[in-house]
């Protein structure tokens, strides 16, 4: 099963030929192939170190210059019985020399660490596609722990792929025979085996990883060691070994200039609320309940307390955003993160932040639902619940980031709304982008908005009583924004009382006036709306800008529609990507965007949310896709979607025959 | 509870609580007045309780000894659920929320963490703090926030009209107990020393020196304060501490909890406390012990087991009720100790945001 004279792995769509060149290396004439792009997947028990490898190899990528994109896929138990199929844990990385979109619909290449690994993804590595298995692992007892009755290894049911198998343990284990460590211990090396072979094998910088492992075990310097060690083993096997005959170099990607840095959504999500605290200079009062995938913000943040930020670990998750609204009430910039069932317990206190009018931001990194759902895997099915999930007419503004990277930018917008119109904000982010990474092009602090401008505390009174002494109105409003006035405890001759019972305009008392509550209820709304005014025209993609079909989305499905459309585009056709960054309020003109298209699709990881806003609103006949497997959508698939409402659209603008799936993405 | 004088509130100092946004403003707006009177901390707002409410003689009490906290009045927050106490904020000159049921510590510990030169007052009630908000009670109390929390105990839900309340007594009839309660009620005391609370006191609406008095104490206290108010609801539980209120009746039943003073009490002071045998308290009678067995009162032990004993003396029915100061002893306050972490964090980094955007892994494309 020796691959001798394999064809280029990496590459499996007819547009890009791949170049190959011959290297002696170590006595042996090994080939250099050049790709466009690769997608890895790497695949193994949970305490195999998957993620970890998979991180290291994605930085080595990127501070190479490729193009990249990531999907960590982990089961939501924190160690399944070793060797079983839901304890996999998987990591897949698309880099590429050109700018990708996806984490990539398929792998190129499959890292099964065991049995197991194998039989859970073996199904999504299509057919040539190169297979390396730690033969080491499949002994009986795993084998039969998974339910193979035979050894995939021997009974020819892989034949269909070019399979190496390698005795990844033992050769780890060879390695650091020296090391003095026990073999528990040594084996737990082989992940860094199998990174020091992929880096071979796609020519990765090892520096970084060697720097990364004496940082990591500082203070066990015989595991740095021993880790290193079996780094540059794997390494070096992959450079004398016949299993191997290629190795495949793809170029760095042409980017801006600029400092750059992997980033992952909750990473930049972190980093955009500190930079936004700096940037309107109040201070940072997180109130939070650890929920998974949110709580890495939690973590991030409870880091950059000498930016004046405070963290507050809660009881529940009511009390997280009430003590952020607290905050909020005294002047700080109140923000509170969660995922869906932690929104679901919070509404209430979203309902009164609604009434009492005071900025707060809402994090909502949404997971597979309902209920506990699937924790670990990703969804949008979230939408509705933060445009409507409360009681009363209670309209708050909802923005959602469209990739990792853009979480940064998606939340300092949303606290320049939160500011501006003295409203809270829902940020939906998904599993996907929270854990997912790209390169980040490092903004310079002095280039982000100056959010200063949109705080502006009362500092004395605003209106005259009958008698005409001057008082303070808490709900008199500015005329533009309609956002009402905020004096924070401390100021003198401006004390006043909020609450959830329904205001008087203006001066603020009780008030259960039926004309005064209409007005309220339709104000407020009114306020909301009046967001639009700030937010810009509706994002189309429409090159030739004569496409009659359009994909629109919103939030992280951006990637996957994008890719699609590059495909549609590269098979001759055209085709409109529109993409939805504010979805409460919509853009202005988002209506009669939608209208210059004969047919509009609308691809979500739910059942069809956005698109029951879009016809609602608009009286669309917008075509729902949907898919809710906790995954986010290939771009393939997506494609054919498209594609085929195109051909099937009244006037068919392609000559029939030409196919939109192989196209690069 | 903070009796600074919140005039110099040390601005610019290192550790300085307030951030310059709040600060430019606050001092924009003009000196601030610390000699006040009742009625500065009146509103125009009509107080809208039954007459005869308790909640009356409680709000007039605070109005009156407030001022000699010698805090400014837009210095003070208060920060109410939901229920007939929780209309308090409407009713005094300084800042306010009246927020959703059971959520005002957790509102409230925002705001004392954040703000650590405001005073921060919590109102609520046996059903908004005990039923719906026990959890956020309870987390509150250990945490030691600073802040003070009054719980108006009126033993019944009054705002929703005359249903039984967590601090009801077994067999109560109200409009959704015809039979009977069947739930056993809380003692507010007995779970506040549970949480390990460092400030726990108890006092009657009618009694103004001896509320004024523990008010005061509470509000002296640095962290969280709780004081439980017996509060007569003479609409749907009228009489409800009758027992304690009757000056014949009265003295035979509370026990006044005086700082170093023996538990002596009941007309002619024939009743006392003393040790039982399994470490907790009894009541005896004065005459048939020893002067030396009687509990000499000592509310800043530091462990709450006293305390808590002490709350175990009363019954269901309010016999033997202890009323005055448990337990009140020192620990660091949960603002002081992150105040001190972000203090200490700005001494280690610099708070350099173009250095937190570029950190990590780095790489340079092009130039
Ligand atoms: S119902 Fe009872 S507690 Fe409520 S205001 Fe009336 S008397 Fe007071």
């Amino acid at each position: 099963m020796t691959a001798s004279t394999p064809p280029p792995i990496g590459a499996p769509h007819d547009d890009v030929s791949a170049t190959a060149a011959h290297a002696a290396t170590g006595g042996l004439v090994k080939s250099v192939v050049a790709l466009d792009r690769v997608v890895i997947r790497l695949a193994g028990d949970s305490g195999d170190g998957m993620q970890l490898t998979g991180n290291r190899f994605t930085s080595e990528t990127a501070s190479f210059g490729n193009d990249l994109s990531t999907l960590p896929n982990f089961p939501a138990e924190i160690r399944a019985p070793t060797g079983t199929l839901p304890g996999v844990s998987s990591f897949q990385l698309h880099f590429a020399d050109h700018d990708i979109m996806t984490p990539g619909d398929a792998p190129d290449v499959l890292v099964a660490m065991n049995p197991a690994a194998l039989k859970s993804n073996l199904s999504d590595l299509p057919g040539g596609g190169l297979l390396i298995l730690d033969s080491d692992e499949f002994t009986p007892r795993n084998l039969a722990k998974v339910g193979y009755a035979t050894n995939p290894l021997e009974d020819g049911s892989l034949e269909a792929w070019q399979t190496v198998p390698v005795p990844l343990t033992s050769m780890t284990l060879d390695a650091l025979a020296d090391s003095g460590l026990g073999k528990k211990e040594a084996e737990r090396s082989k992940n860094m085996f199998t990174l020091g072979l992929l880096s071979w094998m796609y020519h990765r910088p090892t520096e970084g990883t060697v720097r990364f492992l004496e940082r990591q075990f500082r203070r066990k310097p015989d595991i740095a060691a021993a880790n290193i060690a079996a780094f540059r083993a794997g390494y070096n096997y992959g450079e004398t070994t016949e299993a191997f005959a290629v190795s495949y170099e793809i170029k760095p990607a042409p980017m801006e200039a600029g400092l750059y840095r992997n980033i992952s959504g909750n990473q930049a999500l972190s980093l955009g609320i500190v930079a936004a605290g700096q940037r309107s200079g109040l201070p940072i009062f997180l109130g939070a309940y650890p929920i998974t995938p949110a709580s890495d913000i939690l973590h991030e943040l409870s880091k950059h307390k000498a930016f004046g930020v405070r963290t507050f670990q809660a009881e529940d998750e009511i009390a997280g955003i009430g003590a952020a609204l607290g905050a909020s009430f005294g002047g700080a910039l109140g923000v509170t993160t969660t995922s869906g069932p932690g929104v679901a317990l919070k509404a209430e206190t979203i309902g009164l932040a609604v009434m009492t009018e005071l900025p707060l931001l809402i994090v909502d990194v949404q997971r597979g639902g309902p209920s506990t759902g699937l924790p670990t895997k990703t969804e949008q099915s979230d939408l509705l619940q933060a445009m409507f999930g409360r009681n009363g007419e209670a309209p708050l503004p909802v923005i959602a980031p469209r990739s990792p990277g853009d979480c940064f930018d998606a939340a300092i917008e949303a606290v320049r709304i939160a500011l501006t119109y003295r409203t809270p904000v829902m940020l939906l982010s998904d599993g996907y982008l929270a854990n997912g990474a790209e390169p980040w092009a490092v903004p310079e602090a002095d280039s982000l908005p100056d959010l200063t401008g949109t705080v502006g505390f009362a500092t004395g009174p605003n209106a005259a009583a009958t008698d005409g002494t001057p008082e303070f109105h808490p709900y008199q409003r500015d005329p533009e924004t309609l956002a009402r006035a905020w004096a924070v405890p401390g100021t003198v001759g401006l004390q006043h009382r909020i609450g959830g019972l329904e205001k008087a305009d203006g001066n603020g008392n009780i008030s259960y006036d039926p004309a005064n509550h209409d007005f309220m209820v339709r104000t407020r709304q009114a306020k909301i709306d009046g967001i639009a005014a700030s937010i810009g025209p509706t994002d189309v993609e429409d090159p030739d800008g004569d496409a009659t079909v359009a994909v629109i989305g919103w939030g992280s499905t951006y990637g996957p529609i994008g890719a699609a459309c590059r495909r549609i585009r590269a098979s001759g056709r055209k085709v409109a990507q529109i993409h939805v960054r504010h979805i409460n309020p919509f853009p202005t003109d988002l209506g009669e965007v939608l209208a210059r298209y004969d047919r509009v699709i609308c691809p979500e990881m739910n059942l069809g949310q956005l698109a029951l806003l879009l016809r609602a609103k608009y009286l669309v006949d917008v075509q729902s896709h949907t898919q809710v497997s906790g995954m986010p959508f290939r771009s393939a698939e997506l494609a054919a979607v498209i594609q085929d409402a195109i051909d099937t659209s009244s006037t068919p603008a392609v000559p029939a025959g030409a196919a939109a799936n192989g196209a690069t993405q | 509870m903070t009796t600074l004088d919140t005039h110099v509130h040390d601005l610019g100092m290192p550790g300085n609580p307030i951030s310059a946004a709040v600060a430019d403003s606050v001092a924009l707006a003009g000196e601030k007045k610390t000699d006040l009177k009742a009625k500065d901390l009146k509103t125009d707002q009509e107080v809208r309780w039954c007459p005869g409410c308790g909640d009356y003689v409680i709000l007039n009490a605070v109005q009156s000894f407030l001022p000699s906290l010698g805090i400014a009045r837009e210095d003070m927050v208060i920060i109410s659920g939901i229920g007939c106490s929780s209309r308090f904020p409407y009713y005094m000159n300084t800042y306010g929320m009246h927020s959703i049921h059971g959520r005002a510590p957790a509102i409230a510990t925002g705001l004392a963490a954040s703000r650590p030169d405001l005073s921060v007052w919590v109102v609520t009630g046996d059903g908004d703090s005990l039923s719906i908000g026990g959890n956020h009670l309870i987390h509150a109390l250990r945490r030691n926030v600073n802040m003070t929390i009054l719980l108006f105990n009126n033993r019944i839900y009054g705002l929703t009209k005359g249903q039984y309340s967590p601090t009801s007594e077994v067999g109560k009839v109200t409009k959704s107990t015809p039979m009977g309660s069947i739930d056993a009620p809380f003692n507010p005391i007995s779970l506040a020393l549970g949480a390990d609370a460092t400030f726990v006191g108890r006092a009657m609406d009618s009694d103004r020196k001896g509320l004024t008095d523990v008010l005061r104490q509470a509000a002296e206290h640095q962290g969280t304060s709780l004081v439980e108010i017996y509060q007569n609801c003479n609409i749907f539980n009228d009489g409800a501490f009758e027992l304690l209120k009757d000056p014949n009746t009265g003295t035979q039943w509370s026990i006044p909890l005086e700082q170093g003073k023996p538990l002596v009490f009941g007309p002619e002071g024939a009743a006392c406390v003393v040790k039982d045998d399994f470490g907790g308290l009894r009541i005896a009678e004065t005459n048939q012990v020893d002067a030396d067995d009687i509990v000499v009162h000592d509310a800043t032990r530091e462990n709450p087991a006293y305390a808590f004993a002490l709350s175990r003396l009363s019954s269901q029915d309010l016999r033997y009720t202890p009323m005055g100061v448990f337990r009140s002893v020192s620990k660091p306050t949960y603002d002081g100790m992150m105040t001190e972490q972000l203090d200490t964090a700005k001494v280690q980094q610099t708070a350099d945001l173009d250095a937190l955007l570029g950190g990590g892994e780095t790489w340079t494309v092009g130039n």
